[in-house]
């Protein structure tokens, strides 16, 4: 089914998909899309580390093992990073980036 | 098949980053983890194609889209970024994309090794997670089972309301 595609395709892929969540993660104001920036750029690592395992190394398992603890962090790093949004937002009534210059008050 | 699934997956990620309503923004975000399940089962990682629906797609996307109807209005717009900001970005974005597959285009890998074709074996997954021998993960799975437990607790003292 995937034969014939090469390693360079799934490689090239995943840099798009990288520097795309990059140029989101610059661009981007909003606290809740800047975190769908950070989803983008873990998941296309993912893409990489599959790719290289199936194809360079068809009996081995590393790659998804490494896949499997990525996405684990992300988890993790989404529910904290959402409840801190929470918090900001019951605070200031706003989660854009630039509003947020003071730490205590 | 290959192609279909790469296509998407630029496509909506170009759109999640440039979607001025939120909301739209996160379903295009549930796009590409779905087509990224969808490479993951081409490459026969039926497993890590299954965790990647329910947790990612399931789980991460419908967090996401809570939190947004939390915070914001869904007819609300974004402002537009100004052009100041965009220009850099998006001039550190492509660059950084040529130069990556510049690289990646000049670099000869071994030619095509994929024969193959079967199937990750669920069992020889479970062995590998708790065995402490070489090619064993035991010791990262301890460690990710005591970051998830601190990220729920964290999550949970950050979240709740203050009494004063």
């Amino acid at each position: 089914m995937f034969e014939g595609v090469p390693l360079t395709w799934f490689l090239i892929t995943g840099t798009i998909m990288f520097f795309v969540g990059i140029y989101g993660f610059l661009v981007r104001k909003n606290l809740i899309t800047i975190l769908m920036s950070t989803e983008l750029i873990l998941n296309s690592v993912n893409i990489n580390f599959v790719a290289f395992n199936k194809i360079l190394y068809p009996d081995h398992l590393e790659g998804m093992f490494f896949s499997l603890f990525i996405i684990a962090v992300a988890a993790a790093e989404a529910s904290v990073a959402i409840a801190i949004i929470i918090n900001i937002y019951r605070r200031l009534v706003d989660i854009n980036v630039e509003k947020m210059n003071e730490m205590k008050y | 098949m290959f192609a279909i699934f790469s296509a998407v997956i630029i496509i909506f990620s170009i759109l999640t980053v440039t979607s001025r309503r939120i909301l739209r923004a996160a379903t295009y975000l549930l796009f590409v983890l779905v087509a990224t399940g969808g490479l993951y089962f081409l490459l026969r990682f039926n497993y890590l194609a299954a965790i990647q629906l329910t947790l990612y797609a399931g789980g991460i996307v419908v967090m996401i889209i809570f939190s947004i109807l939390l915070t914001s209005h869904i007819a609300e717009k974004l402002e537009k970024p100004d052009l100041k900001k965009i220009i850099p970005a998006f001039f550190a974005a492509a660059g950084g994309a040529l130069i990556t597959i510049a690289t990646i285009l000049q670099h000869q890998f071994p030619a095509e090794v994929i024969t193959d074709s079967s199937r990750t074996d669920i069992r020889e997954i479970a062995r590998s997670l708790i065995s402490t021998e070489k090619f064993g993960y035991a010791l990262p799975f301890e460690v990710i089972s005591i970051l998830l437990l601190a990220a729920m607790v964290g999550a949970i003292i950050l979240a709740k309301k203050r009494k004063d």
